[in-house]
Order: structure tokens, then sequence, then C-alpha cells
């Protein structure tokens, strides 16, 4: 797998983030490395494998606690950067 | 006698203070006062909460004192890595966009904790989101290792590990995603347990990678490990994946031997790339046990090849999605200086992240994107079930599986953060025990020819941390290794 400089701006993109032009140039090397290391995976024959998500098997779990679990709301608010009238603030999203 | 408590272990501790030998005000003030000092040149916590300790000590020696608690480790000062929540005392993961962040409940392991008498004293410096090995990517600055502060003390659980050795904390708790409990206590010397996955709740505890990570304890010895296992385990409503199991008795690890048990070593695990000091020292473990009864033998187990790939895949693709939840909105960093919603997002997040932590988003996002998504996050989780497969079939034949921690002693401070592959690489032998969801306990075996410990790991089939403690624990008692630490070198 090859990585290019366009497809570092997608991952980018997909991440919410952005790098500096240093992070970039690091970026592109250390992720080649990396996925080229990765890619020694293929060689494992793994033809009529199940995938495995979860270690032991586990069924829909339904909770049983009675009263349901909630926190009050001005509370969750202390850690939000910005907040008024019991709401989050944010900039504005619609034009 | 008050300024040496904080060189105790947590059962030790707890029995002076059901003697009245010592206050748990003293215990917790000697904690404080060890790791005031020393955290100069450790670096060990992130936060120290002295007078809310203090105050919870004062609650827990009057029901000492009326009787009114029923717990191995009552009046403990317990030290926590900075990933696990705790109500009112800051928890930052370690990372910028944590820094300012107070969560308004405990993760459960805390609760539980709390009910059985322990005081958090302070919460633990580690990796960023615990993404590294060497707990040089916190955003406070590395941990130093206290054995020789040059070199790193592993990670992600860096902090807790070295507090341990430092006696800067009497008992810990780290968490384990890919080796984040066992190769920090494998280079500070220490003993931990990564518990079989769904044994100890995950609530509170800050999602790295939800389907391998495991809260456990880092302490002086196994009896103390064991005695906290006991205590935060078991099946919590507000974790969908814990799972219904026998409750565990830590005093079942005290006894037993080791006559008859079988133990099989990976080959693979003693292959290229392992230092010669961490093979002899893993063999001659080997030989201890043989001296107490066991068989040992060495088996071929070639699915470890795949076992990095595996989980950096699996990992990081869990973890792309599990801190798409940090926006600036709700808690944590919001940058200042942003115009509009989606720039509020991708400035918090770029500023708010280091390096490390970006570069696995964007390979959780590779792994897990359109195009790439079979040949690399579904062939990861085919590898997964061709992992936990060799390590059943290697249960058919033995009780435990030995094998080295890490393949080397602690590295140079610097020495990984210019070349993640090879710190990557640095996690063979530990990642496949997570992918696999199996518990394992990390013990002090030896020293290498510069002095710097040398750590073990038993691996143990499912739910059997009895097993690999009781382990443990025989061999040490027949050693000194876990008793050594750095102050006395």
């Amino acid at each position: 797998m090859q990585i290019t400089s366009e497809l570092i701006s997608y991952l980018e993109s997909l991440g919410r983030i952005r790098l500096t032009e240093e992070e970039r140039k690091n970026s592109e090397k250390d992720l080649q490395d990396i996925l080229s290391y990765i890619d020694t995976l293929n060689e494992l024959d793994t033809e009529g494998v199940e995938p495995l998500s979860h270690s032991f098997p586990v069924t829909n779990v339904f909770s049983t606690v009675e009263e349901p679990f909630s926190m009050d709301r001005d509370l969750i608010l202390e850690n939000a950067p910005e907040s008024e009238n019991g709401c989050f603030r944010v900039p504005k999203t619609v034009e | 006698m008050s300024a040496k408590i904080n060189t105790l272990g947590a059962l030790e501790t707890a029995e002076l203070i059901r003697k009245r030998e010592i206050s748990v005000k003293e215990a917790v003030s000697a904690v404080i006062a060890a790791a005031e000092e020393k955290d100069k040149e450790y670096n060990c916590y992130t936060t120290l909460c002295p007078e809310k300790a203090l105050e919870k000590a004062e609650k827990v020696q009057a029901l000492i004192d009326s009787g009114d608690i029923d717990s191995p480790l009552a009046g403990v000062p317990v030290s926590v890595k900075d990933n696990i929540c705790t109500k009112g005392i800051r928890t930052t993961c370690s990372s910028k966009i944590l820094g300012n962040f107070v969560p308004v409940y405990n993760a459960t392991v805390v609760d539980k904790m709390e009910k059985a008498g322990m005081i958090t004293v302070g919460k633990l410096n580690m990796d960023e989101f615990a993404m590294g090995s060497t707990t040089e990517t916190s955003y406070f600055g590395a941990t130093k290792n206290p054995w020789d502060t040059s070199k790193v003390p592993g990670g992600s659980s860096g902090g807790a590990a070295a507090c341990i050795a430092a006696d800067e904390a009497i008992i810990a708790l780290g968490s384990d995603t890919g080796g984040s409990i066992r190769q920090p206590c494998s280079f500070c010397g220490v003993t931990g347990l990564k518990p079989t996955y769904g044994t100890v709740s995950r609530y509170g505890l800050v999602a790295y990678a939800s389907s391998l990570d495991q809260i456990g304890p880092v302490g002086k010895n196994v009896a103390d490990c064991a005695a906290v296992y006991s205590i935060i385990s078991g099946k919590d409503e507000k974790d969908g994946t814990s799972m219904n199991f026998a409750p565990f008795e830590y005093t079942a690890v005290l006894n037993g031997d080791m006559k008859g048990k079988k133990i099989g070593i990976p080959a693979d695990y003693l292959g290229e790339g392992l230092a010669p000091d961490v093979k002899e020292a893993v063999m001659n473990a080997a030989k201890v046990f043989e001296n107490m009864g066991a068989e040992v033998e060495i088996f071929p187990m070639p699915i470890s090849k795949y076992a990095i790939p595996t989980y950096y895949i699996i990992a990081c693709a869990e973890a792309c999605s599990n801190l798409s939840r940090y926006d600036g909105i709700k808690y944590g960093y919001a940058s200042p200086d942003a115009e509009n919603l989606r720039e509020l997002y991708i400035k918090s997040r770029s500023e708010g992240f280091g390096m490390e932590v970006k570069r696995r988003i964007m390979l959780g996002n590779f792994v897990l994107s359109s195009g790439y998504y079979d040949a690399y996050y579904k062939k990861a989780l085919k590898a997964k079930k061709l992992v936990q497969k060799a390590f059943f079939d290697a249960f058919e034949k033995y009780d435990m599986i030995l094998g080295p921690v890490a393949p080397t002693t602690a590295l140079k401070l610097g020495e990984s953060l210019s070349d993640p592959l090879k710190m990557y690489l640095g996690d063979i032998y530990t990642v496949m025990v997570n992918i696999a969801g199996l518990p394992s306990a990390a013990v002090p075996c030896g020293f290498d020819s510069e002095g710097m410990p040398v750590g073990m790991q038993l691996i143990g089939k499912p739910f059997g941390e009895t097993e690999i403690l009781r382990a443990a624990h025989c061999f040490e008692s027949a050693t000194d290794f876990s008793a050594k630490r750095p102050q006395m070198a």
C-alpha cells in the first residue's frame, strides 16, 4: 500500500484533524513504514475463518437497572467550554 | 514508623492499620510526602489530591474504628492511572484535550475501591490516551525510570509502574490494552495483572480500544495485586461487556504449589529480537518452576508473527471511533479562534491531540475506510480468531503459558519517539493476550547486565487468574526479584 499526499489529506479530513507541514512530512514516512509492516498480515491464510469481534460469546444485554442512570444537567455543563441557558454553546452552524 | 509507610505493600499497610500501629491518616500522609519529594525527579503523578485524601482518611478511620468496614485493604492509599475517572479529581489521560476535565462521576473500579475503604491519593502519568509504550507521549512530560532516570519506565501505565518502584505509592491501578500494565511492570521491576477481558468493569475508563482495554492492579507483590483484583472485579450493569463469573478469592492465590503443573513456552517468544539477558532470565524462571515440580515445554506458536499487525489494525480502528467524541464542545479543550463548527472540531482536535494520537486516528480511519475495510479491518478480526484458537489449542496441553513481557529491558528516553514502528514492535509478546482476551500476570524475574529489571508473564486460561497468580506467588516466594527496589541498588 502506497501512502500519498492525497491519502494523508483524506485521512486528515476523516479524522477532523489538520497536520502541520512537518507533521505531514513525517506522517507520510511513518504511515508508510507501519502499513508496509501491517501488510505482512496478507501472508496469513484466513480462508473460511469467521471474524471475531468479542473475545468471549456475548449476547444482547438489556439493563436490569430499574431507575435509568442519569446525571444533573448543570453538573454536566460545568465541563463544557461554553454553555448558555442549560445548553452547549457552539459557533453559528446555519448561515 | 510513619516515615517508611510508603515503602510497604498494600496488605501489609492494611494489617498495621487494623492493629492500630498506624492510622489511615499517617498512611495517606506518608504516600503524599514521598510523592511530593520524589516526583520532581520521576514525574509519576499528573495530579496529587492531599486535601481530599486526608478528609477521606478520617471517614475511613471512623469506619474501621467502629468495625463497620470489612475489606482486606481498608485504609490503604491507592494511586490511579489518569484515564480512570475520579469524581471531582481532574482526569486528563495525559492529554491537552482533557487537561481541564473534572469527571462528575467515578469509574466503577474507583467506587468499588472507595467502598472497600481505599483512598485515592493521586492520578498517574501515562502515554497520551494510553497510546505508547514509553510514557513519553504524555502532554505533561515523560516519567523517568526510577532504576535509571535516563531510561523510560515503559508504558502506557508508566506512572503506575514507576511510582511503585520508587515507593511513591503503596498500590496503583493501571490499564492494559496491548501490554500497558505488563510492559512498564517489566521495565520497572514491579508486579501487575492484566485481567481476563470482561472481569473488571470498564465503566469510567476513558476508552482507547474498547474490545481490548482492561483495568488491573500494579503493586509490590502478587498478594497485593490479587487483593485489589478481588475488590475491583465482578459483573457491572454499567458495562455491557462485563461478564458473570465466580467471585475471585485472593487468599486462594497464597496457597498451593506447582507440582505436576504443565507450563508451555512459545518458541516464537524466544526467537529473533529477544535480548539475550531477557531470554536468560526467563529460562532461569522456567528452571525455578521445574525445581518446584512443574513440567516446562517449548512449543511452536507461529501465529505470533501476525500479532502486531492484527493488534494495531484493531486498536487503531476502535481508537479513531472512540476519539471522535473530542470535539471542543462537550468537555475538554476548545480552540479559542474557531469561526465555525467544522473549524472548531478541526482546530480543537489538531491543537489538543499529540502526534501519536493523530497517527493512530489516521491509521484507524484508513483501515475502516471504504475500499480498505475488508483487506485490513475484517482481515484482522479473522486473525484475532486464529490468535485465540492458537491459545485455546495450547491450553489443551498446558495449564499456563510462560514468556518474556518485552524483547528488551527499559530503553533510553527519546529512542522510540522518532521511530513509531520500532516502538510498536516492542509490543510483540504482550498484544496477543489482549487480542485473545486472556489474563496475564507480569512478575519480576531478573536483571540485565546493567542492573535493569526483567519481567516475565504468566498467561492463563479465560478466568484463570487464580492459577496464574498462584504460580506467580510460588515464584515470588522462591526468589527475591520482587523485593528489590532501585533505592537499594
